[in-house]
């Protein structure tokens, strides 16, 4: 078992380096093979050739590729510091760069911005596995019902619908018609204001479990048809226990399983950015940070997010293999 | 035949020669071995094997049908695709009509794949949902770039009227069919390419008891028409008896015996073969009284750490601490019948004697006897009935003429109970808890 | 529960409780589906003593196992929409089930009927324990037994039925179990609560031979040890030849013939039993030249053919003078508790079974 999880975390090393190469291949090579220099990002288009070529040696863009390559690993390692003579910019480990926008490191936006999305992940996943699984389970046992029919329309929709569809759209209809809601202010904080907060995330919240717990629904619906042909069911009711006990504990078990395994991916994913949700509501977390990344230049910042995405997966994916054979007796990690 | 390349130690002169030994050996196999591996640990070393497959040597006659017979686990399946070349063997090699087969490349067995066909188990499994009963049968003669003389539809239908299925049903799915219909499907595909032999994998198990008569008888008459060879692999005693000429009975990985239908039902030699034979219900309610039943304890080990010697030991009413040291070798103790036991029933007398006497313990194990009298005595009465029975079978069976009397059998008896002798106490509880005759 | 059809047996049909201890009374059971009504079991009838074995024997989709599931009530959705539609008698101990609650029903299950099934690896759940598994229906029927009794009892049973150190077994999962040894967890489970009746579907289909010589053996102890009755469903003659005092051969749904096992086995009455018998290739006999198969497919449930339903594959059809394609034969009495389905003639059946069966046998 030990053994295994040491081999997984080889694993994610080796994986978090293939991602760190390949992000930094296509964001810093890209613009070389383009002819425009990358330290235009820094600096305005109409700087002198002096102050180019300052910048330059501090950010270490006058070395070549590899040893560019092998400063930002570095960093990630043991911090890195950006100077050119006594201009200092001070990067602790781990160091992902210096946001092209701010001038500043981008650790500390990405420590900052991660709470945010993991709020916004946590809240929306916890009304996901309610409805959704709630959903399917009643779906399932009241087969080609109008419950289940209703239900399984819905969840269509869920599926079907952007989300900045659905978001917009409550926004309209809660905020701005109705007025139940304030507009989603991404300077409160748990923190400051823990009423205002809450209220300003039920939205997002809402509009991101519609999605998720569309797709919970119908997958939990289909497991928990599949386990309830199951012959060990039978053999349950059988034993003549009562249908509660042969639903709740015996189908809910196998049934869980799986949505278990996607779940954990779901969310590993989610903590990368949920870049629609975040944008829609106007929210400061990782994926509002790539999406701004991405519009604006600013690579150490994407590869920032992209790495910490990639690690958020990996991570997730790991966690869901352990916990897999921590629910199912069968499954040997080996 | 096997006689040759087995280590035989006493062969026995031939009162009659059985029919199907005239044929020419169309497959032979020579300490064949498939071995899956087991990996481990962080750099995914190999830590042990699987033995699914451990020194199988048989021959197939042509036109002949061997019988495959064991428990689930002990190999057959998977000597049947190591024969089918679907798994490359760990070692030994394969020889089909006289050219080595073991470790062809994909595209160099291809021309062979027309002459070595399977026919598999589940018919509703093997055959793809979505093609038209045309399209399955007709596919070995796209595979293989084959033009038929009227084209494709007009061979596909012969083979569909072939096997009893209707030729107008060409176009039909295979959920419109019943599982006897659906195997005949199975069949005329693998007769497409009229193939020279033809290994089913438990052909008729999944069928029922109705149903398959008519596939065993199909594949008799087809037999009949085309030639055909067949190794058919199945757990069922009763149909394999019905179908095959020749019989090999697995355990673990090894062939523990193999004989002429005849000889194997008539007087199997390996106790396994025995448990086996003794633990067919039979239809028949006035038996259930009469049933001497030898029931066998516990499960078939894993083949993942067999025993060491015999693989069947742990579960034999007869082991010694010879089963467990030595490995019995597959010798002929009869013509047409080899068997791998030190202790086989059934044997010609003077086979045992000499057997025995050739042995290096024989002599140690005479002391032993004397010894251990008191133990060997008790043993000796219980000895003298089985003697008797095998005396009995052994007339019954054309023994050879030189059979000695049983003076010398149960001396022959004794010396092997001598060797025994060093736990006989226990080996007369011992047949009893492990044979557990029960009436 | 009163029935307006008429038996086509000895039994008949009324409200009153019979004297027997299983007494199943004109049985059906249809489900309907998109392609029309299944009729799994159409109106079977037989009644069991206590400690006797009863042997059904059939084809696939002849309806045995749909008749076992019935008279445990696992029928889910009987009476609604989609649901299956049942009707007849069930008896049990005085009980009539059909007709009773599911609550009754399922407070009887477990406790007084108990089931194994034919393939055990399936039949229990994988993410649980053996010993959960046992102690579970165990303290569902008693409620008052602690956590440590309920294992000690769980232990107690692998034991009886012959699972080596059952101390550690019971903390065991399925999976960690042979073949053999997962059969025989089963029937420890179904044996928690004592039952008067066991039903035991295909019990050792998915086993070894010399597996299932040992469960057969164990059933047959442990009926003796217990007294209780037991049904056995199997379509290996073979299997119920070694268990069964009586047997019930179905055909399409319905009873074609059921006697005393001997009987059926001496001299059986129906073509359909004569085929079954006569295609399966015996050890204890000498060897055929060839089998005799019966000719063409088990009906569809759905598409009976008229009159007797095994008539398109039974050789003797044209000898009835036409009527076993019009009309449905009535099981009658053939002997000693011996009934058989068939239009033959009594007479041109005995000579049939004289002349062209009875050797074969």
């Amino acid at each position: 078992m030990l053994l295994y999880i040491l081999r997984r975390l080889l694993n994610v090393v080796v994986m978090l380096l293939v991602v760190a190469t390949i992000t930094f291949g296509i964001f810093f090579l890209v613009p070389l093979l383009q002819h425009t220099d990358p330290v235009m990002r820094y600096i305005g288009k109409n700087a002198n050739p002096v102050a180019i070529a300052g910048i330059k040696v501090k950010l270490g863009l006058d070395k070549p590729v590899y040893e560019q390559f092998w400063l930002y690993l570095k960093g990630l390692v043991v911090g890195r510091d950006y100077a050119n003579g006594n201009d200092v910019i001070h990067c602790p480990a781990p160091c992902f760069g210096i946001s092209t926008q701010t001038q500043t490191p981008v650790w500390p936006t990405l420590l900052h911005d991660v709470t945010v999305t993991g709020s916004l992940a946590a809240g929306a996943a916890v009304l996901w596995l309610v409805f959704g699984v709630g959903t399917g389970v009643v779906s399932a046992l009241r087969k080609r019902t109008a419950i289940d029919r209703v239900a399984m329309v819905t969840a269509l929709a869920g599926v079907s619908l952007p989300v900045y569809f659905t978001g917009l759209a409550a926004s309209a209809l809660f905020v701005y018609n109705l007025g139940w809601l304030q507009p989603t202010n991404p300077d409160v904080t748990f923190t400051s204001d823990p009423g205002a907060w809450f209220q300003g995330m039920l939205l997002p919240w809402i509009t991101l479990a519609f999605l998720f717990a569309a797709t919970y629904a119908r997958l939990t619906r289909a497991t928990m048809l599949d386990v309830l042909g199951e012959d060990y069911i039978r053999t349950a009711r059988a034993k003549g226990l009562p249908e509660r006990t042969v639903i709740g504990k015996h189908a809910m078990r196998s049934t869980l399983t799986p949505i278990m395994t996607v779940f954990g991916m779901d969310l590993g994913g989610l903590l990368g950015g949920a870049i629609l949700t975040e944008n829609v509501f106007n929210l400061h977390g990782l994926g509002f940070d790539a999406l701004n990344g991405i519009t604006k230049n600013d690579l150490p910042m994407i590869m920032g997010v992209t790495l910490f995405a990639a690690f958020f997966i990996v991570m997730a994916n790991l966690i869901v293999d352990l916990l897999y054979a921590v629910v199912d007796p069968r499954v040997r990690l080996a | 035949m096997s006689e040759e390349s087995s280590t035989a130690t006493a062969t026995v002169p031939a009162p009659k020669a059985p029919a199907a030994s005239e044929g020419e050996a169309l497959l032979q196999v020579h300490d064949l071995v498939k071995h899956f591996p087991i990996k481990k640990g962080l750099l995914q070393r190999q830590v042990g094997a699987v033995q699914a497959v451990d020194g199988l040597t048989f021959d197939v006659r042509q036109g002949e049908t061997l019988g495959v017979v064991g428990e689930s686990g002990c190999g057959k399946s998977t000597m049947g695709r190591l024969i089918t070349r679907l798994l490359e063997p760990t070692s030994g090699k394969i020889t089909f009509e006289g050219v080595d087969i073991s470790h062809l490349s994909t595209a160099k067995m291809r021309p062979l794949r027309r002459d070595i066909q399977m026919i598999f188990q589940d018919p509703y499994s093997s055959l793809n949902p979505r093609h038209t009963v045309g399209t399955i049968v007709g596919a070995p003669f796209r595979l293989q770039g084959i033009k038929t003389e009227n084209g494709t539809k007009a061979a596909v239908q012969d083979l569909l009227e072939l096997c009893g299925l209707n030729p107008e049903h060409y176009n039909r799915y295979p959920h419109e069919f019943s599982g006897g219909q659906r195997q005949r499907i199975g069949i005329a595909r693998a007769l497409a390419l009229r193939p020279k032999m033809i290994v089913a994998d438990e052909p008729v198990s999944a069928l029922d008891v109705s149903i398959q008569a008519q596939v065993v008888n199909l594949l008799d008459d087809l037999q009949t028409e085309l030639g055909l060879t067949y190794v058919v692999i199945a757990h069922d005693l009763s149909v394999v008896r019905h179908v095959s000429d020749r019989v090999a009975v697995m355990y673990l990985g090894k062939i523990v015996e193999i004989a002429d239908r005849d000889s194997l039902y008539a007087s199997p030699m390996h106790p396994y073969t025995n448990a086996l034979m003794s633990a067919v219900p039979v239809p028949d309610p006035s038996r259930k009284q009469e049933h001497n039943r030898i029931l066998l304890t516990g499960d078939v080990p894993s083949p993942v750490n067999p025993p060491s010697g015999c693989h069947f030991r742990t579960r034999c009413w007869k082991a010694t601490e010879k089963c467990a040291e030595i490995e019995p070798p597959l010798v002929a103790l009869k013509t047409g019948h080899q068997v791998a036991c030190h202790y086989p029933e059934n044997a010609p007398t003077d086979v045992i004697a000499e057997t025995i006497t050739v042995s290096k313990e024989a002599g140690e194990a005479v002391a032993k006897a004397a010894e251990a009298a008191v133990a060997a005595k008790a043993e000796e009465t219980a000895e003298a009935a089985e003697t008797a029975e095998v005396a009995e079978v052994a007339a019954a069976e054309e023994a050879p003429a030189d059979a000695e009397p049983e003076a010398a059998e149960a001396a022959a008896e004794e010396s092997t109970e001598a060797v025994e002798s060093t736990e006989a106490a226990e080996s007369t509880e011992g047949a009893d808890a492990k044979g557990e005759t029960k009436s | 529960m009163t029935d307006s059809q008429t038996s086509t047996t000895e039994t008949t049909v009324g409200g009153t409780a019979p004297t027997s201890f299983l007494s199943v009374r004109d049985l059906r059971c249809h489900f309907p589906t998109d392609d029309g009504v299944v009729k799994s079991v159409d109106g079977i009838s037989f009644e069991l003593e206590r400690g006797k074995t009863l042997g059904i024997v059939g084809e696939s989709g002849s309806g045995k196992s749909v008749t076992s599931l019935s008279i445990m009530g696992l029928h889910r959705n009987v009476g609604k929409k989609n649901g299956p539609r049942m009707s007849g008698e069930i008896w049990l101990d005085g009980q009539e089930l059909i007709g009773a609650g599911r609550e009754e029903v399922r407070k009887l299950r477990g406790q007084k009927m108990a089931m194994i099934f034919q393939d055990p690896l399936t039949a229990m759940h994988p993410y649980y324990t053996v010993g959960q598994q046992i102690i579970e229906g165990y303290r569902q029927h008693n409620p008052q037994a602690n956590k440590k009794a309920a294992r000690d009892h769980a232990i107690q049973l692998l034991d009886r039925v012959g699972i080596p150190q059952p101390d550690k077994r019971v903390d065991q999962h399925p999976h960690e179990f042979s073949g053999g040894m997962r059969q025989r967890a089963m029937i420890a489970m179904a044996l928690a609560n004592n039952p008067s009746l066991l039903i035991a579907d295909e019990p050792t289909t998915a086993l070894d031979v010399t597996v299932q010589a040992q469960i057969l053996d164990l059933i047959r102890d442990l009926q003796q040890e217990f007294g209780s009755s037991v049904i056995i469903i199997t379509h290996d003659l073979g299997v119920v030849a070694e268990l069964a005092d009586d047997i019930l051969v179905m055909y399409g749904g319905k009873c074609v013939e059921k006697g005393p096992a001997d009987k059926i086995f001496s001299e059986p009455e129906h073509p359909y039993t004569w085929g079954l018998l006569g295609s399966m290739p015996r050890i204890d006999r000498e060897l055929q030249e060839r089998l005799v198969p019966v000719q063409g497919n088990p009906p569809s449930l759905i598409n009976l053919p008229n009159g007797c339903a095994f008539h398109p594959r039974c050789p003797y059809a044209d000898r009835t003078e036409g009527l076993s394609k019009t009309e449905v034969p009535r099981l009658t009495s053939v002997g000693q508790d011996h009934l058989a389905a068939c239009h033959l003639p009594l007479e041109v059946r005995q000579q049939i079974f004289t002349e062209e069966i009875a050797p074969r046998l």
